[in-house]
C-alpha cells in the first residue's frame, strides 16, 4: 500500500470520525459529570431536608450521597479509559500505520 | 464511650508542639531517604528534558501517585479533617469538590496536553500562535496561580510546623525552603516526582491506619461512629449546614475547583513526564482513584476526632481545627503515631512546595527566558542553567513571602489560585487545543481578562473585603465568595470575541496539522 500523505489522512473519513467520536464521548461524560456534581450541590442548595433525612439510626442520606458522588465520578474516568483503550487506541494505531508503513 | 471530661484529661496532655524522639526520627528518616533519591536523581538530571520532565520515563502508575502527591496538600489533609470535626457534614460536601476536577481533566485535556506539549502548559497554548505574546501572557497566568498557591502553602506550613514540632515560624519557613530547594535544584523533576510518590504513599497509608483505628473503636460500624457524633453534637452535625447557603456561590466554588485543576501549572507539567498519551490517560485514572479514596476516608478521621477527642479540645489547640487529625493520632496511637503523622504532614508540605517551585521555575526559564528573551535560540545548557537560577530565586521569594505574610489570613489564596487557574489558564488552553479560529490576540486578551477579573473580583468579594480587610459585613461590592462563574465565563467570551475580530491565517492552517498530533500523537515529544 502506498504511503498516505498527511493531507490524505486528515481528509479521510476514518480520521474525521475518530475526532468526532472522541468529542462525542468526552461531551457525554462531561454532561454526566456535571449532572452528578452540580446536581449534588444544587440538591443541597435547594432541598436541605431531603439530604438531612435519616436512613439509619442517625446516618443522613447526604453521607452516602457524598461518597457515591466520588465513586461515580471515578467510575466515569474508568469508563473513559476502557473506551479509549478498546476503541480509540486501535483506530489511532491504524491511522498511524497508514502514515508510516 | 468515656464522657467528654475524661477525654479532655487524656488529650490535654498532648506532646503536640514539642519535638519528640519519634517525630524527629520519622522526619529525619524521610529527609535522609529523599536526599539519597535526590543524589541519585542528580546524576540523571543534566538535559532540559530531564530537568523539566524526568526524561519522560515515569510510568503511568508512578505518575498517578505523583499527581495525587502534588494535589493532596497539608491543607486538604489537616484542613478538611478539621472542618469535618468542627462543622460536620459541611466538611464532607467540601471534600467532594476536590475530586471532581480529575474526570474533567481526563475527558478534556489530558491526552491532547501530553501530545502537544513539551515542558509547560504554555507550550500547548502557544503551539500555533505567536510565541512572544502568548508565552508572556501564559507565564503571567501560570506564575500568578503558583505564587498565590505557594503563599498559602508557606504560611500554612509555618504555622503547622510550629504547632506540631514547636519550631519558630521563621525557622520552619527556612527549613522548608532549604530542603525543597535541594530536591528541585539538584534532582529536578525526577527527584520531585519521587518525593511526591513517597509522600503520597506515606499520606495514604497514614490516613488509612488512622481511619481503621477509628472504625475499630466502633466495631467497624460507621453507623455507630455517626451515632456517637450525633449524640454529642446533635443531628445537625450530619446535615448540610451553612456551607451551601447560596446555590450560585456553591456552583461558582465548584467551577473553580473543577476547572481550576485544569489550569494548575504544577499538575499540568506532570503530564510531560510520561512516555505517551495512553500513559497520561491511565495516570489520571490512578490519580483520581487515590484522591477519591483519600477524600472518602478523611471525613471518617474528622468525625472520629470530634467523637473521640471532642470539638472543645480541638479548638483549644488550634481555632481552625487543623490539629484534629494529629490529636486523634496521639489519642489512638500515642506519641509514636503522632510523630509519624506529624512527619508525614511535614513531608506533604515539602513535596507540594517543591512541585510548585519547579512549575514556577519552568515558566520563568522555559517560557520567558528560552522563548521570549532568547527567541527560542537558547542552548540546552543555557536553559538548564536558567531553570536552576529561576528555581533558586523562586525558592527564596517563597520563603520571604511566607515570612512577610506571617499571621495573615491567607486561606483565601488557595481559592484565588484556583480562580486564576480556571479563568486565565484553562480557557486559553482548551480554546487553543479545540478551536480553529482562536488567535494570538484572543489568547492574550482571554488570559489577561481571566487573571485580572479573578484577582479584582476576589478583592471586592466578602472573602477579602469583609473577612481579611475587615470592612463591615454586607459592604462587599461583589456578592460571590469565589468569582469563577463570572471570571471564567468572561475569559471564554473575550477569547471568542477577540478571535472573531482578528483573523490569523497561519494559526488556522497549522490547526489542521496540529490535529494529527493532538489525536494521533504524530510528532509528539
Amino acid at each position: 500500500m502506498a504511503k498516505k500523505t498527511v493531507q490524505n489522512v486528515l481528509d479521510s473519513n476514518q480520521f474525521k470520525s475518530l475526532v468526532a467520536k472522541r468529542a462525542k464521548v468526552s461531551t457525554l461524560l462531561m454532561i454526566l459529570l456535571f449532572l452528578l456534581y452540580y446536581g449534588f450541590v444544587l440538591l443541597i442548595g435547594f432541598n436541605k431536608p431531603f439530604m438531612a433525612q435519616k436512613i439509619g439510626e442517625s446516618v443522613t442520606l447526604g453521607i452516602p450521597m457524598a461518597v457515591a458522588v466520588i465513586i461515580l465520578a471515578w467510575l466515569l474516568t474508568l469508563a473513559y479509559v476502557v473506551w479509549a483503550n478498546a476503541i480509540y487506541d486501535p483506530e489511532v494505531e491504524k491511522l498511524r500505520g497508514q502514515l508510516f508503513d | 464511650m468515656p464522657p467528654v471530661t475524661e477525654q479532655a484529661a487524656v488529650a490535654i496532655q498532648t506532646t503536640l508542639g514539642k519535638p519528640t524522639l519519634p517525630s524527629i526520627s520519622f522526619f529525619l528518616i524521610i529527609v535522609v531517604i529523599t536526599m539519597l533519591i535526590t543524589y541519585w536523581a542528580s546524576k540523571r538530571t543534566r538535559s532540559a528534558k530531564e530537568f523539566y520532565a524526568a526524561g519522560r520515563g515515569i510510568s503511568a502508575f508512578q505518575n498517578g501517585l505523583a499527581l495525587a502527591g502534588d494535589y493532596m496538600s497539608a491543607a486538604s489533609f489537616l484542613g478538611i479533617a478539621g472542618m469535618v470535626a468542627l462543622k460536620g457534614y459541611d466538611g464532607m460536601i467540601y471534600a467532594v469538590g476536590w475530586l471532581v476536577g480529575w474526570p474533567a481533566l481526563m475527558f478534556l485535556i489530558a491526552e491532547p496536553l501530553r501530545n502537544l506539549g513539551k515542558f509547560t502548559f504554555a507550550d500547548v497554548v502557544a503551539y500555533r500562535l505567536k510565541q512572544t505574546p502568548v508565552r508572556i501572557a501564559s507565564a503571567i497566568g501560570g506564575i500568578l496561580t503558583v505564587l498565590f498557591y505557594t503563599i498559602a502553602q508557606m504560611v500554612g506550613s509555618g504555622s503547622l510546623i510550629k504547632l506540631m514540632f514547636g519550631l519558630p515560624y521563621e525557622v520552619a519557613e527556612i527549613l522548608v525552603g532549604v530542603i525543597m530547594l535541594a530536591y528541585v535544584l539538584f534532582g529536578g523533576m525526577l527527584a520531585t516526582t519521587w518525593v511526591q510518590i513517597i509522600k503520597a504513599v506515606l499520606l495514604l497509608s497514614g490516613v488509612s491506619v488512622l481511619m481503621l483505628i477509628v472504625l475499630s473503636k466502633f466495631n467497624f460500624d460507621p453507623g455507630a461512629l455517626y451515632t456517637a457524633v450525633a449524640g454529642q453534637y446533635g443531628q445537625a452535625a450530619l446535615e448540610p449546614g451553612g456551607l451551601i447557603s447560596n446555590p450560585i456561590d456553591a456552583v461558582s466554588l465548584g467551577l473553580a475547583l473543577m476547572f481550576g485543576l485544569l489550569g494548575l501549572p504544577h499538575i499540568l507539567q506532570r503530564f510531560f513526564t510520561v512516555p505517551n498519551a495512553k500513559a497520561a490517560r491511565v495516570s489520571v485514572l490512578y490519580a483520581s482513584g487515590f484522591i477519591g479514596y483519600f477524600y472518602i476516608i478523611i471525613p471518617i478521621v474528622g468525625f472520629g476526632a470530634s467523637a473521640l477527642i471532642g470539638r472543645d479540645i480541638i479548638t483549644q489547640i488550634d481555632k481552625g481545627g487543623n490539629m484534629a487529625a494529629p490529636l486523634l493520632a496521639e489519642f489512638l496511637g500515642g506519641t509514636p503515631f503522632l510523630g509519624f503523622i506529624a512527619a508525614v504532614a511535614f513531608a506533604t508540605i515539602l513535596a507540594v512546595v517543591a512541585g510548585l517551585t519547579l512549575a514556577a521555575a519552568s515558566a520563568i526559564s522555559h517560557d520567558i527566558y528560552a522563548h521570549v528573551i532568547k527567541r527560542g535560540k537558547a542552548t540546552e545548557k543555557e536553559e538548564v542553567l536558567a531553570s536552576r537560577i529561576a528555581t533558586l530565586i523562586f525558592g527564596v521569594v517563597a520563603v520571604l513571602l511566607g515570612i512577610l505574610f506571617k499571621g495573615q489570613n491567607v486561606a483565601f489564596m488557595v481559592g484565588l489560585a484556583f480562580a486564576i487557574a480556571c479563568s486565565a489558564n484553562f480557557p486559553a488552553l482548551t480554546l487553543s487545543i479545540f478551536w480553529k479560529r482562536f488567535t494570538t490576540a484572543g489568547a492574550v486578551c482571554s488570559i489577561l481578562t481571566g487573571a485580572f477579573l479573578a484577582v479584582g473580583l476576589i478583592i471586592i468579594s466578602p472573602t477579602v473585603w469583609e473577612d481579611v480587610l475587615k470592612n463591615p459585613k454586607g459592604s462587599a461590592l461583589f456578592a460571590l465568595k469565589n468569582p469563577a462563574i463570572v471570571s471564567m465565563t468572561a475569559s471564554f467570551i473575550v477569547g471568542w470575541l477577540v478571535s472573531l475580530m482578528t483573523k490569523e491565517k497561519a494559526a488556522e492552517q497549522m490547526f489542521e496539522d496540529e490535529k494529527l498530533r493532538t489525536y494521533l500523537g504524530v510528532g509528539a515529544e
